[in-house]
């Protein structure tokens, strides 16, 4: 088992006939993700290395059987495509795209909602279940197949710790970047749960970042929702008050959403929190170990 | 993007809600012309993107000509610490409005709410102070309401939150009327904050916003033409060079230039040298996928910064590929005078090939180190500690 990716995916892409979109697609295919079908309007019929390409993601669907997308539209027409997404019947919906307005999230993030569509991102990486499927933009050859799950807000430091963890001999049985933006799809709560529920994951590393509250609120649930342990690395020590960097999420509106208050709020639910990703990596090894 | 105080008021008059009128000044003489056109007594308010102004001394209240020149005068060139530290601001811009003739002080507020995923209507009779302390202290007095994806947000439902708030019952309309407006500013311009503090009551009974505070979401900025404009004008050289080259760059206090991909990373990387006793002097995410010419612009917006005394890159390649780096090393310090030491972490995709283009290149001042955490400790060494 794994979540939310595996051997069960049948990937639409919308955007494969893109340079992105066919890169990374074609990337995903060769970990072996079933890719069965691309989808960009005025193009159906048309082919990409073997891909059947549909006008629509519902054609796709009827006729490939996907049944989860990934959006690799630009920004400005990303929230429609992941309307369009949820409207055709796929189960998941994996948004890559970064630079979404957040208003334009919102409407969709209740839509997804609504419809009882798991929607991923947007701004993520995607979800990689190591030697089953990869979805997204996951450098695959950092991460082995194992029993801990992670949950992230940011690509590259997930590379980073899964990469120490693969170093130390502990592998993955999915990595899940939930994305930066102040509207994702899913936030940590939603994965956690699925990693308690998830037979084959036995511990849990959470990478979480300043700005909002959402690690906060994941804290709260850890304590009362989830018997698995957890650890957690969290980014932004040193970010000055008011300053944006980077992510649209890593905004820091007074005191609440600082790195120290979201590391308080953790410990103070007995997750233990690394200081640096190698320390975090080191922590979920050993309690791994130790259990 | 924040917006200026004068900036939010021009957003809120084009969607109707009552804001003093007033005039912007770069000088002491555009100022007291201004406040002749106007008349007495009229504000003077320093233009800067930060809370406790008044406190600071950055807004006063001219009953003449001579109190406007000596106000502008002593506002215009001053610096403002926030609050909490931020800063300090450089005043150099006031804004000129009538005085106000003030019967009551309001708060009210649209905010986005992260975790909900909802607009957040905040509104409370206990204006004009603080209102964090408000919400601390008698948490009451601060009503905060959802507004309902689902339904329209009308004056009846607003008129709902003004009455919680326990606002002036003859008012109620005309508050309930502003918060409707401030939602639909919220989602017209792509706002998510708006704050006013205070709204007021004038003694001709009028709802009045005396303040602006607004965020506008850069990512919808391309369906703004006129709020992108303001989003081109960044006062700091560094961020505005890093601007124009296209990389995301944020200015920091201390001596160790900061180089690294991905916006996480980038920030645990700040965390890291902090850890190990150094002081970033920014914070620059080279994005996923950067290619050599990003890092020749990198290297030189980061040596453009005179305060740098050493640099630390610090690279995991999962999209980006650590060869295009190293070539963009070497590019870059053919190109510019670097002067610096320059600490360099290589993992992840490409590793190798990078490090032996580096390990060929044999650059003087070039320090490698195989982990975040040395490479940090090195940097700082070679920084000569904090600055």
């Amino acid at each position: 088992m794994s979540i939310i990716v595996g051997e069960q995916t049948k990937l639409v892409v919308s955007g494969l006939t893109g340079r992105e979109g066919s890169f990374h697609g074609l990337r995903n295919r060769a970990y072996g993700t079933d890719l069965v079908a691309g989808v960009t309007p005025g193009k159906g019929g048309q082919d990409v290395e073997g891909v059947p390409i549909f006008d629509t993601i519902e054609e796709s669907v009827e006729a490939a059987g996907a049944n989860t997308s990934m959006i690799f539209v630009p920004a400005r027409f990303a929230a429609p495509a992941i309307d369009e997404a949820i409207d055709s019947g796929v189960e998941t919906v994996i948004a890559i795209t970064e630079g979404i307005p957040v208003l334009d999230m919102l409407n969709t993030y209740w839509k997804a909602k609504e419809a009882g569509v798991r929607l991923i991102g947007p701004n993520c990486p995607g979800v990689l279940s190591p030697g089953k499927a990869n979805v997204g933009i996951i450098p695959a050859q950092f991460f082995d197949p194992g029993s801990i799950g992670v949950v992230s807000k940011s690509g590259t430091l997930t590379y980073q710790i899964g990469n120490e963890l693969k170093q130390a001999g502990a592998g993955n049985s999915s990595i899940v970047g939930i994305g930066g933006d102040p509207i994702v799809g899913s936030d940590f709560i939603d994965i956690l749960t699925m990693y308690e529920a998830d037979p084959d994951t036995e511990l849990i590393v959470m990478v979480g970042e300043i700005g909002g509250d959402a690690e906060e609120r994941a804290a709260e649930f850890i304590s009362s929702e989830v018997s698995k342990p957890v650890v957690a690395y969290i980014a932004g020590f040193t970010a000055p008050p008011g300053k944006q960097m980077g992510h649209a999420g890593a905004i820091i509106s007074g005191s609440s959403g600082t790195a120290q208050a979201k590391k308080d709020a953790l410990e103070a639910k007995g997750v233990r929190v690394g200081q640096s990703p190698t320390e975090a990596a080191a922590i979920a090894v050993e309690v791994l170990r130790g259990s | 993007m924040d917006l200026l105080e004068y900036q939010g008021k021009q957003l809120f008059a084009k969607h109707g809600v009552a804001v003093p009128s007033g005039e912007v000044a770069k000088t002491v003489e555009e100022a007291v012309a201004a406040a002749e056109e106007i008349g007495y007594p009229c504000a003077i308010k320093a233009q800067v993107l930060i809370g406790g102004r008044g406190k600071a001394g950055g807004i006063k209240i001219a009953a003449d000509a001579a109190q406007a020149r000596e106000y502008a005068d002593a506002i215009l060139g001053m610096d403002i610490v926030g609050p909490h530290g931020e800063g300090p601001f450089r005043v150099d811009q006031v804004w000129v409005e009538g005085g106000s003739d003030i019967a009551a002080e309001y708060y009210a507020s649209v905010i986005l709410d992260r975790g909900e995923k909802k607009l957040l209507a905040m509104v409370s009779s206990q204006g004009g102070m603080d209102i964090e302390a408000v919400a601390a202290e008698s948490p009451d007095a601060l009503v905060k309401r959802h507004i309902d994806p689902t339904r329209e947000f009308d004056v009846a439902a607003a008129r709902e939150i003004i009455d919680a708030a326990g606002l002036d019952e003859d008012i109620g309309d005309q508050a309930a009327e502003v918060l409707v407006k401030l939602a639909e500013v919220a989602r017209s311009e792509d706002a998510s904050l708006i704050e006013v503090n205070p709204l007021i009551v004038t003694s001709a009974r009028e709802v009045v916003a005396l303040d602006a505070k607004v965020t506008i979401d850069g990512n919808a900025l391309y369906r703004h033409q006129d709020l992108a404009e303001i989003a081109d004008t960044v006062d700091d050289p560094q961020e505005q060079m890093a601007k124009e080259k296209g990389l995301t760059y944020v200015k920091l206090d201390g001596n160790v230039g900061i180089l690294a991909n991905g916006a996480g990373l980038c920030m645990s990387t700040l965390d890291v040298v902090a850890q190990a006793g150094g002081a970033p002097a920014n914070f620059l995410d080279a994005g996923g996928g950067s290619k050599a010419e990003a890092i020749v612009n990198a290297l030189e917006v980061i040596t453009s910064d005179e305060k740098v005394t050493a640099i630390l890159f610090n690279i995991f390649g999962g999209i980006t590929r650590c060869d295009e780096i190293a070539k963009g090393i070497v590019t870059a310090s053919g190109q510019l005078d670097l002067g610096v030491p320059l600490v360099v972490r290589l993992d992840g995709t490409n590793s190798e090939e990078g490090l032996a283009i580096l390990a060929e290149a044999n650059l003087p001042n070039l320090h490698q180190e195989k982990t975040m955490l040395d490479a940090a400790r090195r940097v700082v060494e070679l920084a000569g500690g904090a600055s």
